[in-house]
């Protein structure tokens, strides 16, 4: 047994950037996923509706735990198929933000007026055209406070991989509170940390409401 | 022949029928306005025209070619016929000059410079060149309807419908947008209207189109039309419109 020394502060420090790192492969993959789920969910075509309504009704349905746990043990016992953490976190993760933010994004997109879409058709733009550069744009700038909004949700629930032993920022806090038997101190610590990261994303989210209602 | 023949059109929403068989042709340069009371279907005929709406049966052809949904060469034939909304439907993320520039650049892939210049030749057609950096909130709504103009007539359209595009004006505001509709029609325009204005239907249009329960009930040259209306429908139609 030790104490709480420098040294351990540093390395919940360490692990916050692997906190990041999920959060930047959630995104990274999550983001592109999100975009087409909600493309399929506004879709006149209806196969591709009830697709991506299946899909959301599932993840949406198992608690992010349940998916890490999935992935991470699951897949070996269903599949075979063995997973490093990474990888296993990392796809949990990136489905859970595709599902949540195809969500947002597709009320962005259904909050822009259908009139929009049809004056675009009428100046004779394309589908793709009519979508990127008249409804997307606006659809974003109503879909941005959500979506800061979630990236908290994102950074708090990475601390789930912790319990299929990635070592993120949780995990780390973990380690050193049962090194140090300092478990009030530790997991404070690791609180200010998580609070330290999201608070100017709740800031920025807050600015953005407030600044996007100003504006219409 | 005419730039748009119409045939024995018919459009349903669900179990209401809107079109019972409308008929009608239009002649290049002729400025038609559609008058009847609302629920007439004027409005659904006018966006039938565009393929905005799906027609039932008959026929639409504009320039000989059969107008559908899934004509060939949508987007090129919506290029050619423009239309005006009661909303403006301005892109309100946009200026004006990209609003205005947005189809040219994406269709004709213009340059930069050429799209100022194309948006400024429209926006002084409509009086309004001055705007061309302002967004569409930062205009009046007789404003906003002109850039909606402006936006259609720089995709150079043969023909022109608009869709009771001064009903949502205040009335101070009504005069400026017709205004620039006559002007538009002097110079050759061809237009079909979808109107609550009865004056500018008694003077600037070439024929006035009656329409009533889905049907044209009457046509004809506005003089004639208005002195001498044959069916008591257009008569209490037009002691109401007065």
């Amino acid at each position: 047994m030790r104490s709480f020394s420098l040294a351990d502060f540093l390395s919940l420090l360490s692990a916050l950037q692997w906190t990041g790192v999920l959060v930047l492969i959630a995104l990274a993959f999550g983001a592109p996923l999100a975009l087409g789920l909600a493309l399929m969910r506004t879709s006149a075509r209806r196969a591709l509706r009830w697709t991506a309504t299946a899909f959301l009704q599932l993840v949406q349905g198992v608690p992010l735990l349940g998916l890490l746990m999935f992935f991470y043990f699951g897949m070996p016992v269903f599949l075979g198929v063995e997973m490093p953490p990474l990888v296993a976190v990392g796809i949990a993760m990136t489905v859970y933000t595709a599902s949540f933010l195809g969500e947002i994004w597709r009320g962005g997109i259904e909050a822009v007026k259908h009139e929009q879409w049809e004056a675009a058709a009428c100046l004779g733009l394309s589908t793709w055209h009519q979508f990127r550069y008249v409804i997307a744009p606006q659809a974003f700038r109503m879909a941005l406070p959500p979506t800061v909004g979630f990236l908290v949700q994102l950074i708090k629930g990475t601390s789930l991989a912790s319990i299929v032993g990635f070592v993120e920022l949780a995990r780390a806090g973990q380690l050193v509170s049962a090194a140090t038997f300092q478990p009030l101190l530790v997991y404070s610590i690791v609180a200010a940390i998580y609070f330290a990261a999201c608070l100017p994303l709740t800031l920025w989210a807050r600015s953005l409401e407030a600044r996007l209602n100003g504006a219409r | 022949m005419a730039l748009v023949d119409i045939k024995n059109v018919t459009k349903s929403y669900g179990s209401i029928e809107v079109l019972k068989g409308v008929s009608l042709s239009i002649d290049e340069g002729e400025i038609v306005t559609i008058i009847g009371k609302s629920g007439s279907g004027k409005s659904t005929l006018l966006r039938c025209i565009n393929a905005l709406e799906r027609i039932d049966g008959g026929e639409i052809t504009v320039e000989g070619q059969s107008v559908r949904t899934d004509m060939p060469n949508l987007r090129g034939f919506r290029q050619r016929v423009g239309i005006v909304f009661q909303a403006f439907n301005l892109f309100p993320h946009l200026t004006v000059e990209r609003n205005i520039t947005l189809a040219p650049v994406l269709n004709k892939r213009i340059a930069k410079a050429e799209g100022r210049a194309l948006a400024l030749d429209v926006l002084a057609r409509v009086g309004l060149a001055d705007k061309i950096d302002a967004y569409p909130a930062q205009l009046s709504g007789g404003q906003q309807q002109r850039v909606a103009i402006a936006r259609c007539l720089a995709m150079g359209p043969h023909l022109m419908l608009f869709d009771e595009v001064t009903s949502a004006l205040d009335p101070e505001l009504v005069g400026e947008v017709l205004k620039v509709m006559e002007d538009m029609a002097r110079q050759g325009m061809t237009m079909v209207l979808v109107t609550h204005e009865m004056g500018f239907a008694r003077n600037v249009a070439s024929k006035i189109v009656f329409m009533h329960q889905g049907r044209v009930w009457e046509e004809g040259p506005p003089a004639d039309l208005f002195a001498n209306p044959r069916t008591p429908e257009l008569r209490s139609f037009i002691a109401s419109a007065r």
